[in-house]
């Protein structure tokens, strides 16, 4: 956001009110200030529509016959990262960082999840959903939280549609979400080579490879890929600007989409955003290279278990118990 | 015959429009109506296309619905042709040879349908570019998807080839060459199989959902489906026999009624060792034939349909087994409609939504295509139909004249 923009966008308020509720009517009013900043900038280039709609033309015609990721050269993955700002930018007038980072040499992303310390907070669910730009009107989230009664073992039998004050007494709480499976069935079902896994073990998808047949989805044993049915809708003031490519960058209807361990995030040395937001430290992150990570001391010194460990899929998500 | 076979294709697409369009009023208003079904579907299908899949009662649990459903019942009407072109081309079976021709058509009108409900399945249709080899990127052998496509285009591709050519000639008052098209209707027969079993063969392969995890997937949906496109065959025949002047034998309605008996025979006992399994003791993997069968956690909507196909199978192939009316058409017609909606519902409703509830996460929900599907489906049927009774009528009326000038010597 330049100040130069800002300047613009201030004596906005006579665009079409149609222009203001793509940009997400209740949540536009709740973030008040840094809303109606925003917001002015779109409804400036939504309204102008002149020579800005003929260059963002001119860029999706260019990304209608871009190549699959993995095909493209360096240069290439530049210049579609570069095209697709450009157009957050002429279509909704936003500032977002696209980044397009390979996976880093002798890293291997892990995760374990402590199902005696998550007490059902859902607070993981919700950062997971601000990073990544869910989709709010479908209600999208990649990470679901079962409570299991004791005794219980498996989210299939637990109940995960919990809506009361937690924890309860006697109950357990276990989080699914993607796993990033070794050996995902999810890759080998598709049939345009749109989901892949990377080198650092993070299964991702080209959202704009897709082509929605949803095999992935019959395939995929967790419940791990969420499909956008409808046009995803995000808040324009809570869109996560920081962006990755195989990541938290917007998507539209018609295209798989599903956790990517953050990977915006994680290739940079962060946490996931559910790993940081975990009020309870249930959530263990980090690579599997590393002898002295914390998720190698997990898997070394806890009792770990993987969910349906019998399918062959090799997860990279582990529950342990302390 | 001096002339070069490209001038001869002109009067033979003249002539094939020509008797396309001509017909009396009862055909003109068929053709009516199927042209205003096929203009729903089309209006139903841009709805989906501006909203998204959205318009369909899909979700991230049940993610394939009636369009995949009806795809895996066509294939399998599809396949079923060659349960005439066997007999007729390898065992030289006089009578069958004579609608040999109708299968064929019959099984591109279904091979068209199937790649029109993938199609209309797809959340990004104008992507669809992405999947062919060389511009996009063909995930083959790995996926089994991709199979699924190759051996479709491909079978469609031979159904077409064969007919075309042998029609062509007799057109052309010519005899073909059976050295010419004898090899590719080999390939066919190996290729009917094929398309039906990879087709099993994308659910069976899929341990992620046991009600489809299944090795017997692959020979019940064969088994299934030369019941069904043998059911079908049989109602174009009659139809055939009674609206045009193609006079279709006895011996033909017969002939076929063995063979959808014996298939649906084949496939109730399949049936039965699948129940058998699910229900003598049940264990967790049994929880989706619980749900077909007898609701679970009070979703119950695919209860009446199981029970109304099972009871449709039982009666049909009883009826078509015991053959009261002496291969009378008023008895085989409504006995394989009866048979042919039974194994529709079995086939398709019956076995996509099951293998996709309860979720991998045991949620247990229920589906109901939204109108946009119906209509969508509608006008894919009767684009099906379109294709079927447009490749027919001239070809039946090209077979008939071939038929008189070489009885009668001219």
């Amino acid at each position: 956001m330049d100040p130069h923009e800002k300047k613009i966008c201030q004596p906005s308020g006579g665009c079409p009110s149609s222009e203001r509720a793509g940009c997400g009517r209740r949540d536009f009013l709740k973030a008040a200030g840094k809303a109606a900043l925003l917001g002015g900038a779109a409804m400036v280039t939504g309204c102008s529509a002149g020579p800005a709609s003929g260059e963002a033309m001119k860029l999706r015609w260019k990304e209608y016959f871009k190549k699959h990721y993995r095909l493209m050269t360096q240069e290439e993955k530049e210049e579609t990262v570069a095209r697709l700002e450009r157009l957050a930018k002429l279509k909704k007038g936003l500032d977002v960082q696209i980044g397009s980072e390979a996976s880093i040499e002798g890293v291997l992303f892990g995760y374990a999840f402590n199902v005696s310390r998550c007490e059902g907070y859902m607070e993981c669910v919700a950062a997971c959903v601000r990073e990544n730009n869910l989709d709010r009107k479908s209600n999208t989230q990649y990470i679901r939280i079962f409570e299991l009664e004791h005794g219980q073992m498996s989210p299939e039998v637990g109940d995960g549609k919990f809506f009361h004050e937690v924890p309860v007494p006697d109950h357990f709480y276990m989080g699914v979400q993607c796993f990033h499976c070794d050996n995902p069935p999810c890759v080998k079902a598709c049939p345009t080579g749109a989901t892949w896994k990377e080198p650092d073990g993070i299964v991702v998808v080209d959202y704009d490879w897709c082509i929605g047949c949803r095999y992935c989805i019959a395939a995929c044993p967790y419940y791990g890929r969420r499909f956008n049915w409808g046009e995803p809708v995000v808040p324009k003031a809570e869109i996560t600007k920081k962006q990755h490519y195989l990541g938290n960058r917007l998507r539209h209807r018609g295209q798989m989409e599903k956790c990517t361990f953050c990977i915006q995030r994680s290739r940079n040395g962060r946490l996931p955003a559910c790993a940081q937001a975990c009020p309870t430290g249930a959530r263990v992150f980090g690579n599997l290279l590393d002898p002295d990570s914390e998720i190698r001391f997990v898997l070394q010194n806890k009792k770990v278990y993987r969910f349906k460990e019998d399918l062959g899929t090799d997860p990279k998500f582990w529950y342990f118990i302390d | 015959m001096n002339k070069s076979p490209f001038k001869d294709i002109v009067p033979f697409v003249k002539d094939t429009i020509a008797w396309n369009l001509s017909g009396g009023p009862r055909y003109q208003i068929f053709l009516c109506v199927l042209a205003a079904t096929m203009v729903i579907g089309i209006y139903a299908y841009m709805v989906q296309f501006s909203v998204g899949l959205a318009a369909t009662s899909m979700g991230n649990i049940v993610s394939w619905g009636f369009y995949i459903s009806n795809f895996t019942f066509l294939v399998g009407v599809a396949a079923a042709a060659v349960m005439i072109i066997l007999p007729s081309y390898v065992f030289n079976d006089k009578d069958l040879h004579k609608v040999v021709i109708i299968g064929e058509v019959v099984a591109i009108g279904a091979l068209v349908m199937c790649l029109m409900f993938v199609f209309v399945d797809l959340g990004g249709p104008l992507q669809a570019w992405h999947m062919m080899p060389v511009i996009g990127h063909f995930n083959w052998p790995t996926s089994m998807l991709t199979w699924d496509v190759l051996v479709l285009n491909g079978y469609l591709a031979l159904n077409l080839i064969v007919p075309a050519y042998i029609v062509y000639c007799h057109y052309h008052n010519r005899q073909p060459n059976a050295k010419r098209y004898r090899p590719f209707v080999f390939i066919s027969i190996f290729w009917a199989f094929g398309i039906h079993l990879v087709t099993a063969f994308l659910y069976q392969g899929l341990p992620a959902r046991p009600f489809w995890n299944n090795p017997l997937m692959g020979p019940r949906f064969l088994a299934s489906a030369f019941a069904a496109g043998p059911a079908l065959i049989t109602v174009v025949l009659i139809i055939v026999h009674q609206v045009t002047r193609y006079k279709i034998q006895p011996q033909v309605f017969n002939k076929l009624r063995r063979i959808i008996v014996v298939s649906a025979i084949i496939n109730l006992i399949m049936l039965f060792s699948e129940i058998f399994k699910e229900f003598y003791l049940p264990t967790h993997h049994s929880l989706p034939a619980i749900y077909l069968y007898f609701g679970l956690d009070g979703h119950d909507s695919l209860v009446p349909w199981i029970w109304t196909a099972i009871g449709m199978n039982l009666v049909a192939t009883i009826t078509l087994a015991f053959n009261p009316g002496d291969n009378n058409p008023k008895v085989i017609f409504p006995a394989c409609i009866l048979l042919f909606i039974g194994i529709w519902i079995e086939k398709g409703m019956g076995l996509i939504v099951p293998g996709l509830v309860p979720s991998p996460m045991g949620e247990v929900v229920d589906y109901a295509p939204s109108w946009v599907e119906i209509c969508v489906t509608l006008g894919i049927l009767a684009l099906g139909i379109f294709v079927v009774t447009v490749l027919l009528k001239p070809a039946l009326i090209i077979e008939m004249r071939y038929e008189g000038t070489s009885k009668s010597g001219d």
